[in-house]
């Protein structure tokens, strides 16, 4: 990987800024706009850029495989594992009045713990996707 | 729409993959412009972002041209998108009239939704209550596409072969 100073001060300014305003999107996304989906794009779409910028290797130390495929499959099942928690709480499935004494701070943690599942889904699946496809080309060279 | 044009006429496919970015972050604008910020959200980091990059990264592993296609006789494929592109016009002719407030998607479960969501879940966004709580098993399942996405991804591409390296193309 040649060095490139102006790409790598510029991306290592601006990635914390982009998952700074990921992490915002995802947990401010009951108030403003936003939520788990866009919130898992703009944080794989950070990483991307790391990985672009700082080359592979260095990427795959900081999130290796086995830690996203530990995520993708994470994230579906808090999902699910929130709606199952209904399920014993005595209510319906994904349903959240019962995941609190107030149904309404009861919707709330159901949503928040929901986004947050899905969240980590998307981004995951993005970086898994990313590092598929680049991963690919280095081990036929190699 | 001109970019979608450029796309169509270009055999470039590296600017056909900048072309495709430029259009997506024309929509992403568009969709800000309709005040669906959501969706400009994802538009933005995924249409022009990461398929972007992902278009780049299948091209350094191909090639950057385009083979010419065979040449064959256009008019049946014309026929199909001409009869297909009927049968939709003709299907919007029973729509009620863009903006009606009396349309049945307006009359249904939208009024119930953006009356009692304040109240019921406490959440002040109702795109968000309306996504994650009344239809939770909807996002559920779009989020077990996404999963089952990421899982064919890696079965196709991802598994490291257990021999060594060296062994013959996949």
């Amino acid at each position: 990987m040649r060095h490139h100073l102006i790409l790598h001060v510029i991306t290592k300014l601006m990635i914390p800024l982009i998952v700074l305003f990921a992490l915002y999107v995802q947990f401010h996304g009951d108030f403003g706009p936003g939520g788990g989906f866009q919130a898992g794009v703009i944080f794989g779409a950070a990483f991307i850029l790391y990985a672009l910028v700082f080359g592979l290797e260095d990427a795959q130390k900081v999130m290796p495989e086995w830690l996203i495929r530990i995520l993708i499959a994470g994230g579906v099942l808090l999902y699910a594992g929130v709606g199952v928690a209904g399920l014993l709480l005595g209510g319906n499935y994904l349903d959240y009045n019962v995941l609190s004494e107030d149904p309404v701070s009861g919707q709330h943690l159901g949503i928040l713990l929901i986004e947050f599942g899905v969240g980590t889904t998307v981004a995951s699946v993005m970086v898994a996707i990313f590092f598929a496809f680049a991963g690919r080309g280095r081990r036929k060279e190699g | 729409m001109v970019t979608a044009l450029a796309i169509v006429l270009m055999r470039d496919l590296f600017a056909m993959a900048m072309m495709a970015g430029i259009y997506s972050l024309l929509s992403a604008t568009l969709f800000v412009v309709l005040d669906a910020v959501d969706v400009a959200f994802t538009e933005a980091a995924v249409g022009a972002g990461i398929s972007t990059v992902l278009m780049l990264a299948t091209l350094s592993l191909t090639t950057t041209r385009e083979e010419r296609p065979p040449r064959h006789t256009a008019l049946i494929p014309l026929a199909v998108v001409l009869i297909t592109g009927a049968a939709l016009v003709y299907g919007t002719l029973d729509m009620p009239r863009w903006g009606d407030p009396q349309a049945p998607i307006h009359q249904h479960v939208a009024p119930r939704y953006l009356e009692d969501s304040p109240s019921e879940t406490g959440l002040p966004n109702v795109v968000t209550s309306v996504l994650a709580s009344y239809r939770g098993y909807d996002t559920l399942g779009e989020v077990t596409v996404i999963f089952t996405a990421g899982v064919g991804v890696l079965i196709l591409l991802g598994v490291r072969r257990r021999k060594s390296d060296g062994d013959g193309e996949s």
